[in-house]
C-alpha cells in the first residue's frame, strides 16, 4: 500500500476498559501502525472532531467504535464518523449490544436524575440545582450534551459493518479481528469477528464434566456458597450462560471458578441473547408443576433479567429500535 | 465584552471533560470550570439486581480501574453479609489490589506523567509523550515498563478470571486461589516488582529531582492548593490500600476525622451544579464555601499525595524510606502542591510491590481455605478501598433475599473535582490578563490534570503525552474569534 | 387509558393440536369472541420461543395469549410444560422491562374447549381493554422517547 490506510477508533458511553484493551495489545497494534495511520483516537492522540469533518466521506477506513450511546454528543460523533469511514465497527459488549449501562433501560431518566442530585444519600443540593443541557448563568451559557432516555447499542444508531464481542475483548480476539480485517478475504458484512462460532462450553475446560442433558431443581447463588472448581458450573447448579454464549475468551470467568455471565453475546443467528438464555434457562429447570417451577426461580433466578440481559437489553427486541435521528 | 474560552476535550474523566472559562469585562478570569458531559446512572439500575452480581456489574463503571470497584463491591458485600474472610482469602485479595496498584500507577508514571517530568515540560510537544520518555530513559527500560506490566496482568488474570473486569470476588471471600506450584511465578513477579519501583524511583531522582526548574514547578503557586486529604490507614495510622479506617487530615496536617466507613454520610456529602453531570464532594461538617481551599472550605483531596498526607508512614521499609525523603526535600507535612502528586505516585509504587512480595511469600496465600460462606440475612453493607485515583466507596442496601434496594457510590476521582476544578481556576487567573492570554495555559492546565490522573482517559492512554487541547475564544453571538490548540 | 373507545390488539399464538382447533370450534359453533385477537399458529406451544413475545409486543399487540395442550397431552411429550417455565421466566422479565406482566397469558385449551376459549379470550381481552395500550407501558415510554422537545 503506497498510502497507508486511515483507522479510528471512538468511544461513547464505555468504561474504557475497551480502550484499555487496544492499548493492551501493545505490540501487536505496532504492526498495525505499520499498515494504518490513526486519524483519530481522542484517548490517546490529538486530534480532534474538525480532524474528522474535514476528512472526505469515507476517506477513514476502519473505525472502531467502543461503549453505547446515551447523549447527544455521543450520536453526532458516531453518525460523523459513520460518514467518514468505509468500515465501522462496534467494539466491546456496549457497542454490540448496549453492555453493562444499557441495563439502565428498564428505569426512566428521570429516575436517574433525581437519585443522583436530589434524592441520593449523599447529595447536599439546597439550592435544587440540576445538569441541564443549555444552561445560562448571568451573560454565560454552558452547553452539555442531553442525556437520552435511554441507552442505545450503536447498530441502533448506524449501519455497522462488524462487530468485536467481549467486555471487554480480550487481547486475543482482538488481535484476530485485526488480522480478519486485514486479510485477503474480507468477511461478510455483520459478522462478528475475532471470536468462536461455537459455544463458550466448546472451548471450556470444564465441557468433559458437563453430560448431555442437565436438568436442575434449583439454582445456586454465588453469595452463599462455593462453587468446586473441577465440575461444570452448570451442574453444580449455577446458571453459567457458557452453553449460548459465543466461545472465543476461553472461558476466562469460569478459569477462575466463577460463572460465565455470557459478555461475549449470542452464537451465530440468535439475535435476542436474553430470549435464547431465558428458553435455556427453562429447558432446565426440572419440574412440570407450577407451583415448584415459580419456587425454583424465586431461590435461584428471582430476577432473571439480571442474569439473561446483563449485557444486552437495548438489543432485547422490545428496546431493538433505531434511534430517532437527533433534532429531525 | 463577554468571552467564553472552551477547552475540549480537556480529558475524558468519566468520559468526555471539557474546561469553560468565563471573562469578566475587563477580560479577567471570572469563573473557570470543569464540565463533565456524562452520566450512566449505576446506583439506579442495579437496583433490583442479586447483591453478589455487584462485583461483576460496578467495575463497569470504569475499566481502567475495575479491580477497585471489584474489590470495594465485594468488601461491602462482606459487610453486607455479615462476614469476614478467612485471613488466606483476605491475603489474596489484598495482594491481587497491591498487584493492580503497582502496575496501574507504573503506567501513569511512564506513559502519561512522565512526559512532563521525564522528557520535561518545556521539551517539544512533539517530544513530550511516551516516545520521548523512552528516548530520555533508554529502549530497554521502555521495554521493561511494557514486561513488567504484562506480567502482572497475566498473572491477575490467572487468579481473577479476567484483569478488566475480574470474576472472582464473592461475599466472604474468593473463588479462587493459588495452586502450589504457581507461587514461586508470584514471588518472582513481585521481586522484580520491588526492583523495579525502586528503579523507578532512582529514574524520577536523576532526571527531575536533580533539576530545579522542576523542583520549582512542582512547589510554584500555581498549583498549591491547602485543602483537607483523605485516605485509608491501617490500625498504626499507616498507608493502605485494601483495608483500615478513613483518615481525614486538615490544611496544617493535624488529623480532623478518623472514622469507620460505615459512617461515610456522617462525613462526606456531594454539591451539585447546573452545568456539569459530575458532583462535588465536600467535608459535610465543615461544609461547602465554593470553590476554595483552606480550612473553612470543606474541599478535599484524594489520591496519592492525600493519601501520605493522610497517613502516619508505610509499614515496608523501602517506601517509608521514600515517604521521609519525600517530606524532607518538600518541606515537611502535608504537601500541598499537586505535582507532588507524581512523586508521592512513586513512593506508593514500592509499598505497593513491597506489600505484594511480602503476602505472595506468605505461607497462607497457597492455602484452600479462601472463603467463609455467609449465613447471615443481608441488610447494609458498605466497603472502601483506595483506588489509584483516591478513596471509592459502596453503599449497598438488599432485601432479606440479598436484591439490591438502594445502591450510593462515591467514586474516586469525584472525590478530586472540586480540587481539580480549583487547580484549572487557578492556572485560567495566572494565566489570562485583561484579555490576554498565553498559549503556555494549555500545557499549564494539562498538567494541573494530569497530576491528578483524573481518571481513565489523561491517565493511562495519551500516547503522544498531551492532552488536546483547543481553546475557542467567542465573542458574545458566540462566534469563535479566536482558536488556539496544542496540536497541528 | 380506561378510554371505552381503546380497541387492544391481542396477539393469540395457539397449538395447532389443541387451541387452535378450539378456535375452529368456537368458530364453527357461533361462540364469538372478541375480534381483538389475531391467531397465530404453532406446532406445539413448545414451540413459542421468547423471541415471539418480544416481538409481538414491540410491534404492537397489546396482549399475547398463548394456548397449549393441557398437562399430560402435549403431542410433543415435554412441550408444554417447557412453555410454562418460558412463561413464568418471561413474566418476571416484562415486569423488570417496564411492561405489564399481565399481558401475557398463558392457558391450557383442548381442542374441545371452544366454550373455555370463549371465556378466555373475552376475559383477557377485557383485562387488556382496562390496562390500555401497550404503549402507555414504561418500557415503551422509553422506547419511543423524544431526545429533542
Ligand atoms: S464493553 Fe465492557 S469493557 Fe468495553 S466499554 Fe463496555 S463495559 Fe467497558
Ligand atoms: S456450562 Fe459453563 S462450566 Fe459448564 S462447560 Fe459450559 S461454560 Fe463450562
Ligand atoms: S466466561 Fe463468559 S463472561 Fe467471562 S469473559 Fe468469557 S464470555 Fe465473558
Ligand atoms: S402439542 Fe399442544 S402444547 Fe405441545
Amino acid at each position: 500500500m503506497a498510502e497507508k490506510a486511515k483507522v479510528a477508533f471512538y468511544w461513547c458511553a464505555s468504561c474504557g476498559g475497551c480502550e484499555e484493551a487496544v492499548v493492551d495489545l501493545a505490540e501487536d497494534i505496532l504492526q498495525v501502525v505499520d499498515k494504518a495511520e490513526i486519524v483519530f483516537w481522542p484517548v490517546a492522540m490529538d486530534f480532534k472532531r474538525e480532524d474528522v469533518e474535514s476528512l472526505k466521506d469515507e476517506e477513514i477506513l476502519v473505525t472502531f467504535i467502543n461503549g453505547a450511546v446515551r447523549t447527544s454528543e455521543q450520536e453526532e460523533m458516531v453518525r460523523l464518523l459513520r460518514k467518514k469511514s468505509k468500515i465501522l465497527i462496534a467494539f466491546g459488549s456496549c457497542a454490540y449490544t448496549g453492555g453493562v449501562p444499557g441495563l439502565a433501560n428498564s428505569y426512566s431518566r428521570e429516575e436517574i436524575l433525581s437519585f443522583y442530585y436530589k434524592d441520593g444519600d449523599t447529595v447536599f443540593n439546597p439550592d435544587n440545582k440540576r445538569p441541564t443541557p443549555h444552561f445560562i448563568e448571568g451573560n454565560f451559557a454552558f452547553e452539555i450534551p442531553e442525556f437520552y432516555e435511554r441507552v442505545y447499542a450503536v447498530d441502533q444508531v448506524v449501519d455497522v459493518d462488524y462487530y468485536i464481542p467481549g467486555c471487554a475483548p480480550t487481547r486475543k480476539v482482538v488481535k484476530n479481528s485485526i488480522d480478519a480485517l486485514f486479510s485477503s478475504q474480507i468477511p461478510p458484512k455483520g459478522s462478528v469477528l475475532g471470536a468462536s462460532s461455537r459455544s463458550l462450553c466448546s472451548e471450556c475446560p470444564l465441557n468433559e464434566t458437563k453430560p448431555e442433558k442437565i436438568y436442575l431443581k434449583s439454582f445456586k447463588r454465588i453469595d452463599k456458597s462455593q462453587p468446586e472448581s473441577d465440575k461444570c458450573l452448570l451442574i453444580q447448579g449455577y446458571p453459567c450462560l457458557g452453553p449460548v454464549t459465543r466461545g472465543g475468551c476461553e472461558a476466562l470467568c469460569v478459569k477462575a471458578n466463577y460463572p460465565c455471565t455470557g459478555c461475549f453475546g449470542p452464537v451465530d443467528g440468535v439475535k435476542d441473547y436474553g430470549a435464547k438464555a431465558i428458553s435455556f434457562l427453562s429447558s432446565i429447570i426440572d419440574s412440570i408443576d407450577e407451583k415448584e417451577i415459580e419456587k425454583i426461580i424465586d431461590e435461584g433466578l428471582s430476577n432473571p433479567l439480571a442474569i439473561v440481559y446483563r449485557y444486552s437489553l437495548p438489543k432485547s427486541l422490545i428496546f431493538d429500535t433505531k434511534i430517532k435521528k437527533n433534532g429531525g | 465584552m463577554e468571552h467564553k474560552i472552551t477547552i475540549d476535550p480537556i480529558t475524558r474523566l468519566e468520559g468526555h471533560g471539557k474546561i469553560e472559562i468565563f471573562l469578566d469585562e475587563k477580560g479577567n478570569v471570572e469563573k473557570a470550570f470543569l464540565v463533565v458531559p456524562e452520566l450512566r446512572g449505576f446506583e439506579i439500575f442495579v437496583k433490583g439486581k442479586p447483591a453478589e452480581d455487584m462485583p461483576i456489574i460496578t467495575p463497569r463503571i470504569c475499566g481502567v480501574c475495575p479491580t477497585a470497584h471489584h474489590m470495594a463491591s465485594t468488601k461491602a458485600l462482606d459487610d453486607l453479609y455479615k462476614t469476614q474472610p478467612p485471613s488466606p482469602a483476605k491475603k489474596l485479595r489484598e495482594m491481587l489490589y497491591n498487584m493492580f496498584m503497582l502496575e496501574d500507577h507504573a503506567l501513569h508514571v511512564y506513559v502519561l506523567g512522565g512526559p512532563d517530568f521525564i522528557v520535561g515540560p518545556k521539551a517539544k510537544k512533539s517530544e513530550r509523550n511516551v516516545l520521548g520518555v523512552i528516548q530520555k530513559v533508554g529502549l530497554e527500560v521502555g521495554k521493561k515498563v511494557i514486561s513488567m506490566r504484562r506480567e502482572i496482568r497475566e498473572l491477575m488474570t490467572l487468579l481473577a478470571g479476567k484483569v478488566i473486569h475480574p470474576a472472582w470476588g464473592v461475599p466472604g471471600g474468593v473463588t479462587r486461589g493459588i495452586k502450589k506450584d504457581e507461587k514461586e511465578n508470584f514471588v518472582k513477579v513481585a521481586e522484580k516488582g520491588v526492583e523495579f519501583a525502586l528503579f523507578t524511583l532512582k529514574v524520577f531522582k536523576d532526571i527531575v529531582l536533580s533539576n530545579k526548574e522542576y523542583v520549582d514547578l512542582i512547589l510554584s503557586d500555581a498549583y498549591t492548593h491547602r485543602t483537607y486529604y483523605m485516605g485509608l490507614v491501617d490500625e498504626n495510622k499507616k498507608l493502605n490500600f485494601y483495608d483500615g479506617k478513613i483518615r481525614v487530615v486538615d490544611p496544617d496536617g493535624k488529623e480532623y476525622a478518623l472514622f469507620d466507613v460505615r459512617n461515610y454520610r456522617d462525613h462526606i456529602a456531594e454539591h451539585v451544579e447546573n452545568w456539569t453531570y459530575i458532583k462535588f464532594p465536600f467535608l459535610k461538617k465543615v461544609g461547602w464555601k465554593g470553590f476554595v481551599d483552606g480550612k473553612d472550605s470543606g474541599v478535599y483531596s484524594v489520591a496519592p499525595l492525600a493519601r501520605l498526607n493522610a497517613c502516619d508512614g508505610i509499614s515496608t521499609p523501602k517506601a517509608q524510606e521514600a515517604y521521609e525523603e519525600f517530606y524532607k526535600n518538600l518541606g515537611g507535612k502535608p504537601v500541598h502542591h499537586t505535582l507532588a502528586n507524581h512523586w508521592a505516585r512513586v513512593v506508593e509504587m514500592i509499598y505497593a510491590a513491597e506489600r505484594f512480595l511480602e503476602l505472595a511469600k506468605d505461607p497462607e496465600i497457597t492455602s484452600d481455605n479462601i472463603r467463609k460462606i455467609p449465613t447471615e440475612t443481608p441488610t447494609v453493607g458498605i466497603g472502601v478501598v483506595e483506588a489509584p485515583r483516591g478513596t471509592l466507596i459502596h453503599h449497598y442496601e438488599t432485601n432479606e433475599k440479598g436484591y439490591i434496594t438502594k445502591a450510593n457510590l462515591i467514586v474516586a476521582t469525584q472525590n478530586n473535582s472540586a480540587r481539580i476544578s480549583m487547580s484549572i481556576d487557578k492556572a485560567a487567573r495566572n494565566l489570562i490578563k485583561e484579555g490576554k492570554y498565553d498559549e503556555g495555559i494549555l500545557n499549564m492546565i494539562e498538567m494541573a490534570f494530569r497530576a491528578y490522573d483524573p481518571c481513565h482517559a489523561c491517565g493511562t492512554h495519551s500516547l503522544p503525552g498531551n492532552i488536546p487541547v483547543l481553546i475557542n475564544i467567542r465573542n458574545k453571538d458566540g462566534k469563535i474569534i479566536e482558536t488556539i490548540k496544542n496540536f497541528e | 387509558m380506561k378510554d371505552n373507545k381503546f380497541e387492544p390488539k391481542i396477539l393469540g399464538i395457539f397449538c395447532n393440536w389443541c387451541t387452535y382447533l378450539a378456535a375452529d370450534l368456537a368458530g364453527v359453533s357461533r361462540m364469538d369472541y372478541p375480534s381483538n385477537i389475531r391467531i397465530v399458529r404453532t406446532m406445539c406451544s413448545g414451540r413459542v420461543d421468547p423471541q415471539f413475545v418480544l416481538w409481538g409486543f414491540k410491534n404492537g399487540a397489546d396482549g399475547i395469549l398463548i394456548g397449549g395442550c393441557h398437562p399430560g397431552d402435549c403431542h410433543y411429550i415435554e412441550g408444554n410444560y417447557k412453555t410454562l417455565r418460558r412463561y413464568l421466566i418471561l413474566k418476571r422479565i416484562l415486569r423488570e422491562m417496564g411492561i405489564n406482566e399481565k399481558r401475557l397469558r398463558l392457558e391450557w385449551i383442548s381442542a374441545s374447549e371452544g366454550e373455555k376459549l370463549q371465556r378466555v379470550v373475552r376475559e383477557f381481552t377485557e383485562e387488556i381493554r382496562n390496562l390500555g395500550p401497550i404503549s402507555e407501558d414504561r418500557a415503551f415510554k422509553l422506547q419511543l422517547a423524544e431526545h429533542k422537545k
